[in-house]
Formats: structure tokens, sequence, C-alpha cells
């Protein structure tokens, strides 16, 4: 696709655990605005690509960059500092403090880190952005499943990331909250963010996403508009099963 | 914001009458009332200092009386060559270094990991004392002679307290003491919000370090005669730690509500059964863990947490009800 425009460039990234080679010379590119799905049966490295990416986990092999700056085995902090955030595919807020320090917690220490009066208000903005003003003084830990996602994300968006990696957020959702969640992500589309997100829900999927990439034992095997890619007879194969997926 | 600041001034009062307060104290007490001011203030300083850092990391450390040990030495062996200044500066300093190095190389532990870490290294640097006394220096025990009063030592103790909750209160409020309490919460979640956890962390560790060993420099020249065994006494360790449990380690005032009270207790236990007093310590351990985990500091905070909910002052009403039944 568009190489030389690309604001994440993954390229040739190989990740082992022992002998199992979780992600196997995958390469990929996002392009900026872009929605990307990242596909797949359970336990074809999705999550360990997005790890790969956030920095929780180092390459053993292969490239990844940021707007052309390589971040391939950084720690996870300078690569949230150099605009990527995310959400974690277990939610995880931070049980401890109230909404509104869940929030700051995500402005505080980024690329552009604000604090004291100015954080609070820009806290609240967000709370508000998705939906939880009336919880800013709930604990981390009060929260429902469905508002702690949104906290989440609130927290991920506080950093302004230029990226924003999505690990199965609308995971465990009912339909009336999947509705909700959907039309939050697209809201936050329309702001300019560009995302990739580890997802099973396809109606999400087909409705988000400009394009996919769908993966199988650490490798892609599909690429591009999420129902052509989805049909291709292998990606069937892979989800379906038969004898080559094992 | 005008809570806050009401806040800060009530604590601001509170700090400057206790500190004057504890300067007149010597005028009106006795030897014997001095000598528990001293318990009460170097508790104080020890608990205060442990739970600036454990408190809102979660990093339980049982290597208080490695710290306090190092101050305690650096008098007994340097007190009577260099101006007392010095001593403390440098008792502060090595405390502060060591902790640096030990927290370099092993804060990427967890949980019972490090707790059990941190013992270790309390008793490894005691038994490495003890063998360079006993081999190199001739012999286990030292003598601190310093014309140092009761007095003096009280005074001292008050300057470092309040000097603590000057610096503890402006960790709390910086930007620093909230990556601390992030950590404490979900250290993961640190990093991905750009959080260098280990340079945080080494930070904090180190400078409750450097206070717990003046507390050691300071209140050395009351023994007169110093041993490994008396210096890096493991209970001291284990007595801070119930302490600022009892209080609650995260608040800056919360370990001071635990110190009162059990300096009194060790007072009784200790003069009363002399040879029950571990045993009576454990049992109080166990006791405070199981009924006040959160300690007194957490009760007054879960009061409040559920005060605000349910008066949240703003932004209630329809919208509220409205979401919440989703």
């Amino acid at each position: 696709m568009t190489t030389s425009t690309a604001l994440l460039s993954v390229c040739d990234v190989t990740r082992r655990f022992g002998s199992l080679r979780a992600v196997d010379g995958l390469s990929f590119d996002i392009a900026e605005g872009e929605i990307v799905g990242l596909l797949g049966p359970n336990g074809s490295g999705k999550t360990t690509m997005m790890n790969l990416v956030s920095g929780a986990l180092k390459p053993d092999a292969g490239t990844i960059r940021l707007a052309g700056s390589d971040i391939a085995g950084l720690p996870p902090n300078r690569i949230a500092r150099q605009g990527i955030a995310r959400t974690f595919q277990l939610v995880r807020v931070l049980p401890s403090m109230n909404c509104l320090d869940n929030v700051k917690a995500g402005l505080g220490f980024g690329a552009q880190p604000t604090w004291g009066a100015t954080a609070d208000s820009k806290a609240e903005g967000l709370l508000e952005r998705v939906g939880m003003a009336h919880r800013r003084l709930t604990l981390g830990k009060d929260l429902t499943y469905m508002d702690q996602k949104r906290l989440e994300l609130a927290r991920a968006l506080a950093l302004q990331p230029r990226l924003l990696l999505l690990d199965e957020w609308l995971a465990g959702l009912n339909p009336s909250e999947l509705v909700e969640a959907i039309e939050l992500l697209r809201k936050v589309r329309g702001e300019g963010v560009t995302m990739v997100m580890v997802e099973h829900v396809m109606d999400a999927i087909r409705s988000l996403c400009d394009r996919c990439v769908i993966m199988n034992a650490g490798a892609k095997i599909a690429e591009g508009m999420p129902a052509e890619a989805l049909a291709e007879p292998e990606v069937v194969r892979a989800y379906l099963g038969d004898d080559a997926d094992a | 914001m005008t809570m806050n600041s009401r806040s800060t001034l009530l604590g601001a009062v509170l700090l400057l009458a206790g500190v004057v307060g504890l300067a007149l104290l010597p005028g009106f007490v006795g030897g014997y009332g001095l000598s528990m001011a001293i318990n009460f203030l170097m508790f104080a300083i020890l608990a205060t200092s442990w739970a600036m850092f454990s408190g809102p990391s979660g990093y339980v450390s049982l290597a208080t009386v490695a710290f306090f040990g190092i101050g305690a030495y650096t008098v007994a062996v340097l007190g009577e060559q260099l101006p007392w200044g010095a001593v403390l500066l440098l008792a502060a300093g090595i405390a502060f270094v060591v902790a640096l190095l030990v927290g370099l190389s092993t804060l990427r532990l967890r949980g019972v990991y490090f707790v059990i870490f941190s013992f270790g290294l309390a008793e490894l640097i005691r038994q490495v004392v003890n063998w360079y006394e006993s081999t190199q220096a001739g012999s286990v025990g030292r003598y601190v002679f310093l014309d140092i009063t009761q007095e003096q030592i009280v005074w001292q103790l008050t300057a470092v307290l309040a000097l603590l909750f000057i610096v503890g209160w402006l960790i709390e409020r910086s930007r620093v003491g909230f990556a601390l309490r992030m950590i404490g919460d979900d250290e993961t979640v640190a990093l991905h919000c750009g959080v260098n956890i280990t340079l945080i962390k080494v930070l904090v560790f180190s400078l409750s370090a450097a206070f717990m060993a003046l507390v050691g420099a300071i209140v050395a020249p009351r023994w007169t005669y110093l041993d490994p065994s008396i210096a890096f006494n493991p209970n001291i360790s284990f007595q801070v730690l119930i302490m600022a449990l009892l209080g609650g380690a995260r608040r800056l005032y919360g370990p001071l509500l635990g110190v009162i009270p059990m300096v009194l207790l060790f007072e009784y236990l200790s003069s009363n059964f002399p040879h029950l007093f571990s045993i009576l310590l454990g049992i109080t351990f166990l006791a405070i863990v199981y009924m006040v985990p959160h300690g007194v500091a957490g009760l007054i905070d879960s009061y409040v947490q559920r005060y605000r909910e349910r008066f949240p002052g703003r932004r209630v009403g329809k919208n509220q009800q409205k979401e919440s039944a989703l």
C-alpha cells in the first residue's frame, strides 16, 4: 500500500515463545487516519502483535516504525510518549483511583504532559466524551464492566495518541452496550484517530474498519476490505478449520 | 480546589503547632518523658518515610532497619571525626546511594518476592557489618561518646519530622506521587501511560531510605554502646510496618495515627512481658491486618468517599439516573 506515508509500518516481525513462533515474519502498514482490524482465530498471534507494537513485548526480529522512526524493542513508556496508546484485552483501570484520576493518569506522562488545573478540565472533557461525566468521583473498582471499558478508552485518548490500539475492546458487552460502544468508536474515528483493533465482533469490523489484516499461526493470510478479506478461501479454512489448522 | 487549599492550610497549622509543641516539650518533661518523646519521633519518622514509598507503591519493604542501621553506624564510625552536620548528611547520602543501587536491581520484583528480598537485604547488611567488625575492626561493638543531650535529639528529630512532612506533601501532590499511586494500582497501566516506573520507584525508595538513615544517625548517641544486633535489629522493620499499617499507609498523616498507640503498646509490652515481646508483636500484627487492613486513615477515607458519592456536589440529577440505569 502507501508505504511512504504509513503511520505504522510493521516489517518482518517475529516473536518466539520457546519453540512457538507466535508472530512469524509479519508485515503490514497502517496509513494515517485508517481503522484496521487485526483478525484471526484464537491463538493466531493478534494480541502478541499488539504487545509488540505497544512495547509490552520485544520482537526477536524485524522492525516496527512509527512515522518513520523505529520503535521495536523500546520500553512501553517510551512508546507511549511517541504516541501509541492502548487498551487491554482484560480491561485494566486503576482500581483505587477515581475516574478523574484514571484519566489524568493518561494526561500526565504522555508526549505533551499536562498537570494541575489544565489536566482537571481536560480530564472532565474526556470523561464527557465517553459518556462518564457523572462518574467522575467513582473509584475504578466500583465501575460496571462497560464503564470500565469507557474509562480505559478515555485514558488512552488522554495520551493524544497518533495510533490507538484496541485489544478486543468490544468483547464481553451485551447487545445494547455493543451498539453504544460501536457508536462511541465511530465518534472517536470521526475525530481522526488512527486505530488498530483486534476484534471478534464481525458487525463492528464491517461497520468500522477500512481494512483488515487476517492472521493465522503468526502469519498474515489475507489483507484488504473486510468483506473481501473475510471471504478468501484460506481465511474461511483458518476459521472453520480443516486439517491445516491445528 | 477550595477544599484542597483548606486542608493544606489545616495541615500547615497542625505541623507548625506540632513543631512548636515538640520544641518546647523538653522544658516540661523529665528524663522518662524525653525518652518516650524520642521513641515517638523516631517511629513517626520511620513509619512516615516507610509509607511515603510503600504506601502508594504497594511495595512492602522490610529493609527499614537496614537504612536505620546504616545511619547509626555512620555515627559510630565517623561521629568523632567529622562535624555533626557532615555526619548526618553523610548518613543520609550513604543510605540514598545504597537504596539506589539496591532499588535498581530489585524493584523489578513484585509482591512477596520484594518483601522477602528486602528482609534478606537487611540481614545481609547486618551480617556483613558483623563480619567486618569482628574480623577486620577487632571487636563487634563500638562506643558512641558524643556530647549530644536527649533534648538535642528531640529537637533534631522534630526538625527531620517537619522536613519529612513537607517533602512528603510535595511528593504527594506532584506527578511523582501520582505516578507512584498508579504503580501501586497497576504497574502495566502506568508503564503504558508513559511513566518511567523504575525511575519513580527508585527515586522515592532512596529518598525514604535517606530519612530512615537520618533517624538512625540522630538517635545513635543515645545508645552509647552499639553493635550490629542493636543497630540492625529486624524487630524495628516489623514495628514500623505494623505502625504504618495500623495508621494507614496511603495517607501522609496515616502512620502517625498508628505510631502513637503502638509506641505506648510496645513500651507496655516490652517492660511487662520482655520474654514474650516477639510473640505479642506477631499477634498484634495479625490482629491489625485482619481488622483494619487499610488502617485508620483508610477507614476515614472510605467514609469520605461514601459521603462524596452520596452528595457529589455537582453534575447530579436526571442525567445520573438515566445513565446508571444502563
